[in-house]
């Protein structure tokens, strides 16, 4: 019976044990929330004489920023950014992660598994935003930018749009295009760049009988030639049909099999640089800064990677001109249409009101002016272009801001798996290694898999 | 232990002996859970959905993605060339450090210096060796003019970009990086055995070749064991070395399974088709793992647990 009688009140105690420490629980925890907010009162008050009434808007907040621009002079300028906006704005902090673009997105890839997105983060807009705005990672700012939206290029503010809602704004747009090398060109008798893709293809055997490499691809990180392929497509199916392929996801289509036709006609030329086939997207960049290969397609980020990967680490310098992608005589594309993209910061879904004034400081024309001076990127903020000052970026800028059509890169227009299966089907065609048919195949079947 | 279950138990002594066990066991025991018991459910359960990593779990699709798997081409080579690796380095790798091992059991002036040397490679962290070799394997860089200095420049080959000779291209570097490390374990290995039994069977007429066949090598089993289990798993789960050298490629040429698995997860964002990809690549490590011990390190494992238990 005493036994009995002690495990009961062995359990009352247990249970008021138990209220006890929920009770508690609940009292402690409504002073914990408030305890930063007086901290932070006792804090700013020696720094700013503002009144205490004035608390709500000082208390500190912490934005979470993840950018890939790794290289100088861009990540000091960023690191400015964030630098001069706590410094208007104390009670802001600034926290910038700068991640290697592939450590990026594998890290950024976990994060939201865990269900955790970065107040702001690096993005390229497209289907990768996509996916992320449908899996409740980001935050529909389009209410937050009405107000300022229009200083910014349109075309590229709309690559951050999806169904309607902004998620994002690009700090970076321009188009890619043929970057060569003046001298090569000369030394082989060429006296002006190829208007049109039969010229296109006199010169690279014009180039290759002069001693050097035409043209230079990656064919391990495969995107620089996908690019490549685009343009053909672009040019000789025209961005209807392009447009309708993406949609429609039939890639078995008369333009896309003619553009595989037109890269075995390249191909066939053996116009690539040595080690082509294993070759990273760096040492594609080093053998045209090195002046080993005469031309690289690629986007406005060329001469920098060029500059960074060549031995003097000082690129081609004034032998490196620019000229838009050929056009194909009698094919269905305007010679004005384009293949661009740039860069952009995504804001994630629990972004904070001073994360959002922060992003539109980063678009102010002052910054916008500083990302053009250093040729970090080209702004598209309006009214920003006098800021550019190398001959050959005011050309791609030129293209970029007469662009009749803009075709986001495809490996980031589409799904992250489409966009794989592009890269995958169109590097094998410039290995040699497939048939345009299997090519055109492959995307559908990948398509078809969605 | 036994002593204890023989005893009869007061009927408080095992339940308190039983608490102290797990109570000590806890600790570990919810690691080993948490990080690997869990995240291996995990991976089988995301395995049956088809999932972008972002969405909600909803997607159910059974078997399918394991389907895939075994129709995907790009996987099938993955899972020939993790096999390949596996018989080059037990035909190539491993008797080629025992060799070496053999040259640095005996005594002679330099023996530490070149125990050093070998060794080295396997210090190097695996990104940083993949790296150097990939400068020196481009096209004219220091293996080719190396070649072409000493007149053989008629063997250049486009090391990493071939799709016929690229495996064999990794597989020397991985062999360069790993032979170290199991001629240190053989040569450890050597040292265990008394020289005693080496000299009586000398004195017994014996020649090299026969102490080595009937002495040595049988003395050296369980070391020998040990290396070939662990370049087997090695060879399963490379990643780092191909990764930071061709990235799977040319075409696919170099693909592992763990690269395979890597792609999808991260590149295409197909999260339930990697994870199966995961699930495949882990059944294979456990097949061979449990084979191994099951066949060949029986004998060995044995022993420790025959004297446990006595």
């Amino acid at each position: 019976m005493s036994r009995r009688l002690r495990s009961f009140g062995a359990l009352g105690a247990l249970a008021i044990l138990v209220a006890a420490c929920s009770g508690s629980g609940t009292a402690t925890q409504a002073p914990a929330t408030q305890a930063p907010a007086t901290q932070a009162a006792a804090t700013t008050a020696p720094a700013t004489p503002a009144p205490a009434s004035e608390a709500p808007s000082a208390a500190p907040v912490a934005v979470e920023w993840w950018h890939i621009t790794t290289g100088e002079p861009g990540k000091t300028i960023f690191q400015g950014f964030a630098d001069a906006y706590m410094a208007a704005h104390p009670n802001v902090k600034i926290n910038l992660t700068v991640l290697e673009n592939e450590a990026f997105k594998t890290k950024l890839a976990t994060t939201m598994q865990s269900g955790q997105a970065p107040d702001l983060f690096q993005s390229w807009g497209g289907g990768i935003m996509a996916a992320q705005a449908d899996a409740g990672m980001l935050k529909d700012i389009t209410a937050d930018v009405a107000s300022w939206k229009d200083t910014v290029n349109p075309g590229a503010m709309s690559i951050y749009a999806y169904n309607g809602k902004q998620y994002g704004v690009p700090w970076d747009m321009g188009m890619i295009g043929v970057w060569y090398n003046k001298a090569l060109f000369a030394k082989a008798g060429i006296t002006a760049p190829p208007a049109t893709w039969d010229e296109f293809l006199a010169d690279v055997t014009k180039l290759k009988n002069s001693g050097t490499y035409p043209l230079a691809i990656a064919g391990k990180d495969k995107w620089p030639s996908m690019h490549i392929w685009t343009y053909l497509l672009l040019r000789g199916g025209g961005s209807k049909a392009l447009t309708d392929m993406i949609q429609s996801g039939n890639w078995n289509t008369d333009a896309c099999k003619a553009a595989g036709n037109e890269v075995l006609k390249l191909v066939a030329l053996n116009p690539f640089q040595a080690g082509y086939k294993s070759a990273d997207y760096n040492a594609e960049a080093a053998s045209v800064g090195n002046g080993k290969a005469a031309m690289e397609v690629m986007g406005q980020w060329a001469p920098s990677v060029q500059n960074d990967q060549s031995t003097s680490k000082k690129g081609l310098g004034a032998d490196l001109g620019w000229f838009p992608f050929p056009a194909i005589t009698g094919g269905a594309g305007a010679a004005t249409d384009g293949v661009g993209g740039g860069n952009g910061i995504a804001v994630g879904k629990n972004a904070s009101p001073e994360a959002l004034d922060f992003l539109k400081f980063i678009s102010s024309p002052e910054n916008a002016n500083k990302i053009n001076a250093a040729n970090m990127g080209l702004s598209p903020v309006a009214g920003t272009a006098a800021s550019v000052t190398d001959p050959n970026l005011q050309a791609v800028l030129a293209g970029r801001d007469k662009a009749t059509f803009m075709q986001l890169y495809l490996d980031q227009a589409t799904s992250p798996a489409m966009g794989s299966a592009i890269n995958d089907a169109t590097v094998a065609l410039f290995l040699g290694a497939s048939t345009p048919e299997e090519a055109c195949q492959a995307i559908t079947t990948a398509a078809a898999a969605q | 232990m036994s002593s204890a279950i023989a005893r009869p138990t007061t009927g408080r002594g095992l339940p308190r002996r039983l608490v102290t066990v797990s109570l000590f066991l806890l600790p570990a025991l919810a690691l080993y859970a948490l990080f690997v018991l869990l995240p291996i459910v995990q991976a089988a359960h995301y395995s049956l959905y088809k999932w972008n990593g972002l969405e909600p779990l909803t997607n159910f699709i059974g078997l399918d993605n394991y389907v895939k798997a075994f129709n995907d081409k790009g996987f099938r080579t993955a899972v020939s060339n993790n096999l390949l690796v596996i018989v080059l380095s037990l035909a190539i790798q491993i008797p080629f450090a025992l060799g070496l091992a053999v040259l640095l059991n005996r005594r002679f002036p330099g023996r530490a210096v070149f125990r050093l040397i070998f060794f080295l490679p396997y210090v190097l962290s695996e990104a940083i060796a993949g790296i150097v070799f990939s400068l020196m394997l481009r096209p004219e860089a220091l293996v080719d003019t190396g070649l072409t200095t000493v007149g053989l420049g008629a063997l250049i080959q486009d090391w990493l970009g071939d799709t016929h000779i690229v495996m064999i291209t990794v597989f020397f570097i991985i062999s360069w990086k790993y032979f170290g490390f199991h001629m240190i374990l053989l040569l450890a290995g050597l040292q265990g055995i008394p020289r005693e039994i080496e000299e009586a069977a000398r004195i017994d007429g014996a020649d090299a070749v026969g102490v080595f066949r009937h002495v040595t090598l049988p003395l050296l089993g369980p070391t020998l064991r040990v290396s070939v289990f662990l370049s087997m798993i090695g060879a399963l789960q490379l990643f780092d070395m191909v990764w930071v050298t061709t990235g799977g490629g040319p075409l696919n040429a170099t693909n592992t399974m763990a690269i395979a698995m890597f792609r999808a997860g991260f590149e295409k964002s197909q999260m339930g088709y990697g994870s199966a990809l995961a699930v495949v690549l882990f059944l294979f490590g456990l097949l061979v793992a449990l084979a191994y011990q099951r066949f060949v390190l029986r004998r060995d494992v044995e022993g420790a647990v025959t004297a446990y238990n006595g």
